[in-house]
């Protein structure tokens, strides 16, 4: 049973290796119209780097169904797609359900602060993989972050320099130091990194000197536009939890691109 | 699926057999994305979620339907004119779920 797709899936599941399952779920109409060799039901499990694993019964409808599993792995999508009996890409004959499990997405603290205990807390109930760093090693301790699964001790610039180029789209940075020293160099590496979200904490004062000292570094008015400062949605937060909250809902927003009042586009108090 | 993999493989090694049924698609506005998943014990045990409670009974019967036939199938809960006394959603979506045995 060892190599049976249900254990390799959850094997890969458990070890958050991206895998995708794919899955004929229906044909047209009748069951029995479905061409010969091709049964719903039948599955193909589909990784990065490794041999897939089972077949929906045609060579070439394995093949093209495997480059779109690897497509909708990497977006981390799930939902049908319809294809000819040979995968042809433009007929209705075979709806196959492809189920993408892919890694968690990643958020990147920096700043061992209170904000961070209750952001490393927020972003746990999202899903996120969470990684504090900060570069005092009284502060960057597990007990204070025991919800973080990761914390580290090092300058986050230097952090990123390592695990940078991995990070994409799914995945969040917030530099939450709001101290012009780890800042700014925090936030140049962040901008070279393909991230979806690049939060800065600070108040309007604080936002606008880093503004300031960053392009004096040479950041282009076009990157500093792509970084959300202060952080957080305009929702009058006043606890850490609670800026938690305000932070993570921006993050769901600037995803879904609906219309949420960052602080970034407002003016006035952050905090009621 | 993800979140009821711990029930099915105590299932599995129990020898139970289990009834999947996972959200493929949805229309309109619906609770659980596609990847949201249930499983049924041939003894009527529950774990998982495909909606916020409105279909979950009726998912309970075409389970143990399917685990009694063997049939891989869609099946699509939603609210319609015609269909105003079937199991249907609050919010006015529809789900279509693939339900089949986990026998692979």
């Amino acid at each position: 049973m060892s190599d049976s797709i249900f254990d390799t899936l959850r094997a890969a599941i458990e070890a958050e290796a991206p895998v995708a399952l794919a899955t004929i779920v229906a044909g047209p109409g009748d069951p029995d119209d479905l061409p010969e060799g091709l049964e719903v039901g039948a599955k193909i499990l589909v990784r990065p780097d490794e041999e897939p694993l089972g077949s929906l019964g045609n060579e070439d409808l394995d093949r093209v169904v495997i480059r779109d599993a690897l497509g909708e792995l990497s977006a981390g999508t799930t939902g049908i797609r319809h294809y000819g009996p040979n995968g042809e890409a433009r007929q209705d004959v075979l709806a196959v359900f492809v189920e993408s499990f892919a890694p968690p997405p990643q958020m990147l603290i920096f700043g061992a602060v209170d904000f961070t205990a209750a952001l490393s807390r927020v972003a746990k109930i999202l899903g996120y993989r969470v990684t504090v760093c900060d570069a005092r090693p009284v502060f960057a301790t597990t007990q204070r972050f025991p919800y973080a699964d990761e914390v580290v001790v090092d300058w986050p610039h230097r952090l990123l320099d390592k695990v940078g180029p991995d990070l994409g789209q799914r995945d969040a940075i917030c530099v939450l130091t709001h101290d012009p020293k780890f800042d700014v160099p925090a936030v140049i590496a962040a901008l070279k990194t393909d991230v979806g979200y690049l939060g800065a904490m600070g108040s309007r004062r604080t936002t606008e000197d880093r503004n300031r000292r960053l392009k004096e570094e040479g950041v282009a008015d076009e990157q500093l536009a792509t970084i959300l400062a202060p952080i957080g949605l305009d929702l009058g937060a006043r606890t850490p939890e609670e800026t938690a909250i305000s932070i993570c809902a921006e993050i769901i927003a600037l995803r879904s691109g609906r219309h949420a009042p960052s602080l970034r586009n407002t003016s006035g108090d952050i905090h009621s | 699926m993800k979140e009821i993999l711990g029930d099915l493989e105590r299932w599995r090694r129990q020898g139970k057999r289990v009834a999947l049924a996972r959200v493929v698609d949805i229309e309109g506005s619906g609770p659980r994305l596609p990847g949201a998943a249930m499983a049924v014990t041939e003894d009527g045990e529950v774990a998982g979620s495909v909606s916020g409670g409105c279909v979950e009974g009726a998912v309970v019967t075409e389970s143990l339907q399917c685990l009694e036939d063997g049939s891989r199938r869609i099946v699509t809960f939603g609210y319609s004119d015609d269909e105003a006394f079937a199991v249907g959603l609050t919010c006015g979506g529809t789900i279509h779920l693939y339900l089949e045995p986990l026998d692979w």
